[in-house]
């Protein structure tokens, strides 16, 4: 276990522990705890407190980001026990002393902090997420689909869905279902049902319709309460799975 | 850690502590779900034993009139009552009641489906649990 201080620390009256779990599965048997002592402000992100100990301390400290605006959904990890996004997650609302951040759960990880997103995409791409119908609007000549502000209402929100992973990795079901089709794709099942514009509906109805699909939500509600945009998986999994049990139109 | 899914497995499912009353009540129902179930085996065992005529049915019946038995049949009347409401209202919500209506998100995203109608439903059942439990140990140990 190591512990370092950042030279910045005189320049800042506040500091904090960040704890980052270090993990190369090609060569650790386990995983540890490194420890920094890194300075914050009231508007300091977890994000760039990692990179602060990138910088300053270690290089190697593996970690994925892109956008610093809740936007990529590439800064996914477990922060303080929870899954939240690193850049959307500012230090000073975490109310504590000690910082730990983690690799998310129910994803394979590739080394510290960064995990693997293929099943997420894998997933995400079998619920056949784009309008399924014949005929297009792309062509010059060939009419936009059209749409009142009351049928894009229906799915705007599931819409939202920036692919970070943290519903999958707070999901109950996701900790012990390696098949399990997820919180992130069935909310996304929902919006192109929902979508007045779409003709799939009973293709993409008929995928989650699966011993390992929609049937395997329980409405824990975890996957909602960690979901960074608003999306709230839950309520489209129970629309839809309201919808399919023959309960709402 | 060397597990290749970094799956979170048993104890992350099992864990109620960090997602609200909503996780508390789905640790709830699926324990409340295998204790009956554990019940309703060792019931159809101990009422087999009619078999044996009426002293069996009696010395088995005894087991009941026990402190401890009174206390396993009330965690049984608690776990009977919190199971049946709470299974009413994931019933529901399963079916797409309750749980909100889509709408334009904004910060800061309290998710509507974690909405005060689901959660006056889990304190319900927990509750009329508890006042169940409370009725059954009153008239077990009363007598
Ligand atoms: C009126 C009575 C009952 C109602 C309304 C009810 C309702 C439900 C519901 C809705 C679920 C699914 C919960 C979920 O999706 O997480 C469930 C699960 C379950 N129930 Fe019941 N149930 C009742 C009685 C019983 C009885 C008498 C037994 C035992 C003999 C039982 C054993 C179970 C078990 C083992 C599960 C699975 C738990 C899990 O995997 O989460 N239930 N029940
Ligand atoms: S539903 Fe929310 S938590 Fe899940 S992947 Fe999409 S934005 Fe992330
Ligand atoms: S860096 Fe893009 S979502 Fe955090």
């Amino acid at each position: 276990m190591a512990q370092v201080s950042s030279i910045a620390d005189d320049q800042s009256s506040k500091s904090i522990t960040l704890r980052i779990a270090r993990y190369n599965p090609e060569k650790d048997s386990e995983r540890q705890f490194m420890e920094f002592t890194v300075p914050y402000e009231k508007w300091t992100t977890v994000l760039e407190a990692i990179l602060d100990v990138k910088k300053h301390f270690d290089h190697s400290v593996a970690v994925r980001y892109s956008c610093r605006q809740a936007t990529c959904g590439s800064c996914g990890m477990i922060i303080n026990g929870k899954p939240r996004l690193a850049c959307f997650t500012k230090i000073s609302e975490l109310d504590s002393n000690i910082v730990t951040v983690e690799p998310m759960n129910n994803f394979p990880i590739i080394r510290d902090l960064a995990v693997k997103f293929e099943r997420l995409f894998d997933t995400h791409h079998k619920i056949k997420p784009y309008l399924d119908r014949d005929d297009t609007e792309l062509e010059s000549d060939a009419k936009e689909f059209l749409q009142s502000p009351e049928e894009l209402e229906q799915y705007i929100q599931f819409a939202n869905c920036i692919k970070c992973g943290l519903c999958n990795s707070a999901c109950p079901t996701m900790a012990t279902d390696s098949s399990f089709v997820g919180p992130q794709a069935l909310a996304q099942a929902y919006r192109y049902v929902a979508d007045s514009r779409d003709k799939g509906k009973d293709s993409r109805l008929k995928i989650i319709d699966d011993s390992h699909g929609i049937w395997r939500c329980h409405f824990a509600g975890s996957c909602s309460q960690v979901c960074p945009k608003g999306v709230d998986p839950a309520m489209g999994i129970q629309l839809l799975r309201g919808y399919m049990l023959g309960f709402r139109s | 850690m060397t597990q290749d899914e970094h799956k979170e497995g048993f104890k992350g499912m099992a864990n109620p502590s960090r997602y609200g009353i909503e996780r508390v009540a789905y640790w709830l129902m699926r324990l409340s779900g295998l204790g009956l179930l554990a019940y309703f085996i060792g019931h159809i065992y101990e009422t087999s034993n009619i078999l044996r005529g009426r002293v069996g049915w009696n010395e088995f019946l005894e087991l009941t009139q026990t402190t401890e038995g009174h206390i396993v049949l009330a965690i049984v009347i608690a776990m009977c009552v919190f199971h049946t409401v709470n299974g009413i209202r994931v019933m529901l919500g399963h079916g797409g009641v309750g749980v909100g209506k889509p709408a334009r998100p904004d910060y800061p995203y309290d998710p509507a489906s974690q909405n005060y109608r689901h959660k006056i439903g889990i304190y319900s059942a927990i509750i009329l649990a508890a006042i169940a439990m409370m009725y059954g140990l009153a008239v077990m140990f009363g007598e």
